[in-house]
Order: C-alpha cells, then structure tokens, then sequence
C-alpha cells in the first residue's frame, strides 16, 4: 500500500480524507456508545441525543430546521428519493426538467425515468454553454404546468460550475413544479442558507465534506409532500426504513461543524492555491485551457485541458508522483467519448480527451501546489512528444 | 484503476523507439484524436525484406503506448512476411495480457502495422474495403468479422472491447450483433443442416422448435445470463417466455425478434413469428 503521506490528494470532489476531529467523534459510537437509538432505556437514549445534535449540525450549516432533514445512506439515495418523492406528489404531471451535466446519480434516474416506464415521462435536459453555465430564458421555457419536478445540480462536479438553483427554484415554484438539487459538491464548500430559497429537495453526501462514506442527508421542505423511498421501521419519523448509521451520522455532524468554521478558509487560502495551481499551469504548458467558467465557480476545482494527449496517460504518469487527480476521459471500449460534462459544454476532442481535473480541500498545502506545477509540465511534454498530434513549434 | 501488468507499465513508463522515421519505407497511421486513440508507426526494411527500424507515435492511454513500444520491439528484425502474420492476440500477449476493455489498443497496433507493410508494398488493404458499420469509429463489416474470427468472440461487448464498433453512440448494437451471429454460424462446425419442409403438423413443428431453441439459442442465452422457454405454438405464432436475465433485459423484444424469430424461421419454418408470452 501506498504511504498515505506522501499523497498529494487533488481529488476530493471524488471523495476526501475523514477529518481526524471528525474520525475521534464517530469512534466512541462503534463500542462503547452501540446501543440503537429507537431502544427505550436511558444508554440508547444518549445515542438518540448524539444523533440529533448531529441533526443540529447538518441544519445549521445549509440553514433549515432539523425537522427538515432525512439521513440516509448517501447522496444518490438522496436523489433518487427525492425526484421520486416529487412524481408521487405531482401524479398527474409527466415531465421533468433537469440539465445535460447532471451526475449519473440524477442523470441515470431520468434516463430510466424515461425509457422504463414505456415514455410516461418527458424529460427536458437544459443546455449548457461553452463555459458550462446555463440558459434562464431557455429554463424558462421549459417550464410548463406539466412539469413535475426540476433538478439541477448546484455545482457541477467535473467543472466546479455553480449554478443560479436559488433563482431557478423561485421560477419553478411560479410555475408549480417542486425543485431538487443535488448539493453534493456545493454544500460545504459555499455558503448555503435554505431559510432564503424557495429549494423544495436537496441532496448531501458525507464523504465529500470529511466525513466517511456510506452517509448522506436528503433536506424535505416543511409542508412538501413526501413518500419514502426505502420504507420500514419508524425511524427517520417514518420517512426512511433502516436503523440509523449512527457513528457516522455523528460524523456527519461533526464535518458539517467543521465546514462551516472552515468555510472562510476554503474561500480564501483554498482558492488561492487553486488560483496559483490553475494559473501556473496554463502559462507554463502551452495549448492548455481552462475548462468552464472562471469566475462563477467552487474555489477549488479546477478542470484544464492538455491538448493533443489523452488523460487515461496523464493520470497515470502523475500516479508515479503520488499525485492524484481525475480525467474526463475514460478510455474503456464501452464509453470511449470524453465526458458527457465535457461534450455538453462543447469541448473539442482535442482537448476533451486530455482534460484533468484538480479538485483541493483545506488539507493541500503551498508545498503540494509548487510540486504539482514542478512536475505537470514535464510530463504534458514528454507524452506530447509521443503524439502522433502533437506539432513542436 | 486498471490492472496493468509490468510489462505493460515498463513500457508506458518507458516507451521504446518513440519518434518517426525519416523516409521510411513505410508508414502506417490508423485512429484519429476523435476516436481518443491514434497511432503512427513508421518502418524501415533493407533490401532483404528485413525491417531494420520500427519507430511510433502515440496519442492514447496506457495501453495504446504500451502495444505501440512492444510492437516496434517485436518486429525489429523481422521479415516483412512474418511481420504480416503478427496478429493482436501476440501483441496482448508479449505485454501480459491487457484487461479486455483495453483489447482494442493491440488491435489499433496490428492494424498499424499492417497498414505500413501495404503502404511498403505498395497494396491496397483489405481493411479500406468493406461497409462501415460503427460510424462512431469508422469500424467496417470486414474489420468485425475479421476480429470474430482471430479472437472468437461470441458478445456484443467482446466485439466492442476488440474493435470499439458499438463503443460510441451504440446506434449500430443491432447491426453489430447480426453480422456476430452470421460469422459465428458460418464458421461453426456444429450447425444443424436441415431441409426446411414446407408443411408441418404442429407436433412436428413443437419438436423442431424446441431442438432448435435447445442448439442455437439457448447457449447464446445463457452466456448472458439468461434462457427461454417454449410456451406454446399456435399456427405459425410461437409463444416463448424468456428467463433469467433477459426476461429484465431492456433489449428483450430484440432479442426475440432478431435472434429467436431468425432462427427458428431459417431452420424451422420460413412463415414463424415468435411473440413474449
């Protein structure tokens, strides 16, 4: 295995390291705190306790009552449940709107939505432009009063593209249409206050703010009408069947404490590597681009475009510097086109292809980023002069 | 992450004979960057027919870089004769193999190499012929079956993992699995010779049919996981049930039609039509 400190982690829009504050509050509820918290005497009851402060803490940091929130197992649980919940309640309406850069979380869903149930439902998918950002007037026209339910993302995961989900919310609401968005990638990374939105379902995810995998959170508005999804026991007041994952929704807890002290840093030191990392690059490599919008974005993703090589290459001769990123390529037979993020936004295949994507969190360091921009260039060249594309100036 | 084998990683790591001859007595370009995978290999051969000098250019992933080294290592030296005979199997295989989704990459080095030795010789290659089934990759009908036939595949997938026809838009899938099953049936051995008769008693045709379900379809079924089940025959309507797999299987009605209906039309009765209970 590979020494973890020596890692030079850019992917935590995949998934982040568990905060070592976050792993000491999850622990104690594995052995000694184990009891289940629908149990009646008083040891199951401070369990009961930790995990409604952890309510407490997920509430503050996205600004709505703890009564709002339903834990679940992760953040495509979320969505499914939520889009599914909105058809229930709207069953008279069959068309959905969502966007061509949904994560296959939302993207999937509305594919099955509507190929499975024989074309009962219609689904709009909004255009993106060539910086990744949508169209309102286009949004606007979409909206019919058969629309049932919209979702749209609030940051895009490949891009860091943040999208206008408050205003967008407002417009579906004129129209009657409920609205879900996947805040997987935003929550905990720019502020988010639910109390000053008209957002109907948002959807969380532990493991890309901190905390571990295998727990997420699904906001239901009060006074919207809901059917579970995974039905059961009463826990979750009946809304989700399951015992609760209690040490990791103390975790949960504790990473949304933590993302909201951290929020000023990762909005200020973070995007000021980010800044350093995605500036160096594009002036030290030539023929590289930045995808998505420049300004309107989460402060750490960066996602460039190296010309003329492929990313699959790219990933793999960073991999000999423990340096860890994604690509929006996935050079496997069954899906040889770049990313339908990527293509949506009209990247040529030039430079589709050699996309990475750096992805930071509090934990990267000055170090890290002068080490990347040290080693990136030398490696775009010496796979450049293996390219057949490739024309040396 | 994929599972490369050292071979594969020492020469993605270190590529050998990375560049372009300079008038080469070949050159054999083949992919294009749409396709995320190109390759040019260029060759020099001496008097003797002898290739002298082997040299590629590579855009692609680690698998690509890596067929590209080890096919320039392996026809260092070679005559052009046994050069032709290289097929991607051996190029897969001097790399330790190569996981299956990336059986394409040897594919586009034999396919490169064939390409230079033509453009030595002076010939047309067989490939530039043919009707281009995947539009997404330029794949043609010859370069299909020609992979059925050297890697016997059976799948969809496998034809795809090979040739990456089907890889892109999946528009040409049906396409795509009816030349499989025409180059699978020519090239068995095992197929049932019958001489269709042009009446059956309905007995006659409930014991043709379930012969041929059990030869030619069930064990095309059951690799995918699934099988079927003869239900009834009413007239020339045959009613089947289809289990396992298939009966969730979105591409279910095709399957009936293209692959059940087909055979059971060409070895029982022209007139069938087979229908989901």
């Amino acid at each position: 295995m590979t020494d973890s400190n020596s890692i030079v982690y850019m992917d935590n829009n995949a998934t982040t390291k568990v905060a070592p504050e976050v792993v000491e509050a999850m622990l104690p509820y594995f052995s000694d705190y184990y009891g289940n918290p629908s149990s009646m005497y008083n040891f199951a009851g401070e369990v009961e306790s930790a995990t409604a402060t952890a309510r407490k803490q997920v509430a503050t940091l996205i600004g709505c009552e703890t009564s709002e929130l339903i834990f679940t197992s992760c953040g495509t649980e979320s969505d499914s449940t939520a889009i599914l919940a909105a058809l229930r309640a709207n069953p008279e309406k069959r068309h959905i709107i969502t966007t061509r850069v949904e994560h296959p979380a939302i993207k999937s869903l509305c594919e099955n939505l509507e190929t499975a149930t024989g074309n009962r439902y219609r689904v709009t998918r909004l255009k993106v432009d060539s910086e990744g950002q949508l169209d309102l007037a286009a949004y606007r026209a979409a909206l019919s009063d058969d629309t049932a339910v919209v979702s749209v993302m609030w940051a895009n995961n490949e891009t860091g593209v943040i999208f206008p989900v408050e205003e967008m919310a407002a417009m579906a609401k004129e129209k009657g249409a409920l609205f879900h968005t996947d805040a997987v990638q935003a929550v905990g990374k720019i502020p988010i206050n639910l109390k000053e939105n008209a957002i109907d379902f948002l959807a969380l995810s532990g493991h890309k703010l901190h905390a571990p995998k295998g727990v997420g959170v699904l906001f239901v508005r009060k006074g919207t009408m809901f059917t579970p999804f995974i039905t059961g026991g009463h826990q979750e007041h009946g809304r989700r069947g399951g015992t609760e994952n209690v040490a990791s929704i103390v975790a949960l807890g504790k990473a949304c404490e933590m993302a909201g002290e951290l929020m000023e840093e990762e909005n200020t030191r973070v995007r000021r590597l980010r800044d350093k990392l995605e500036n160096g690059l594009l002036a030290s490599v030539p023929k590289s681009i930045l995808n998505g919008n420049k300004e309107n974005r989460l402060p750490n993703t960066s996602n460039i475009s190296f010309e003329f090589v492929e990313g699959e290459a790219i990933l793999l001769y960073m991999n000999q510097y423990n340096i860890c990123a994604s690509s929006g390529s996935a050079c496997t037979s069954g899906s040889l086109e770049p990313s339908h993020v990527l293509r949506a936004m009209g990247v040529p295949f030039t430079a589709a292809h050699g996309s990475i994507r750096f992805s930071l969190s509090v934990y990267n360091t000055e170090e890290e980023i002068d080490f990347v921009l040290e080693k990136m260039p030398p490696i775009i060249e010496s796979l450049r002069k293996m390219s057949p594309f490739w024309q040396e100036d | 992450m994929w599972e490369y084998t050292d071979k594969v990683q020492q020469h993605f790591l270190q590529p050998q004979n990375v560049g372009e001859i300079k008038n080469a007595s070949g050159t054999g370009d083949v992919g294009s960057l749409a396709c995320g995978d190109a390759l040019k290999l260029t060759i020099a051969v001496d008097s003797n027919d002898i290739i002298t000098d082997a040299q590629f250019k590579t855009f692609g992933c680690a698998s690509a870089i890596a067929s590209s080294s080890v096919l320039t290592e392996m026809v260092k030296g070679m005559s052009i004769e046994d050069a032709g005979k290289i097929t991607n199997e051996d190029i897969a295989e001097k790399l330790g193999g190569l996981p299956k989704e990336k059986m394409h990459c040897s594919v586009m080095g034999r396919e490169a190499l064939e390409a230079a030795i033509a453009d030595y010789k002076g010939t047309i290659l067989p490939m530039a012929e043919g009707e281009v089934i995947c539009e997404c990759f330029g794949v043609t009908d010859t370069d299909i079956i020609r992979a059925v036939k050297e890697s016997g595949l059976r799948t969809l997938e496998e034809v795809t993992n090979f040739t990456k026809a089907g890889g892109g838009c999946g528009k040409c899938e049906e396409k795509i699995q009816t030349l499989l099953d025409k180059t699978i049936e020519e090239n068995s051995d095992v197929s049932i010779k019958v001489v269709k008769p042009k009446r059956m008693t309905t007995l006659q045709k409930i014991k043709k049919i379930e012969e041929v379900l059990e030869k030619e379809v069930r064990p095309g079924l059951k690799k995918d996981g699934g099988d079927i089940e003869l239900i009834d025959v009413d007239g020339d309507y045959v009613i089947v049930s289809l289990r396992g797999a298939c009966k969730s299987c979105q591409k279910s009605q095709t399957t009936i039609k293209e692959f059940v209906e087909k055979k059971l039309r060409e070895f029982v009765l022209e007139s069938l039509v087979v229908e989901e209970e």
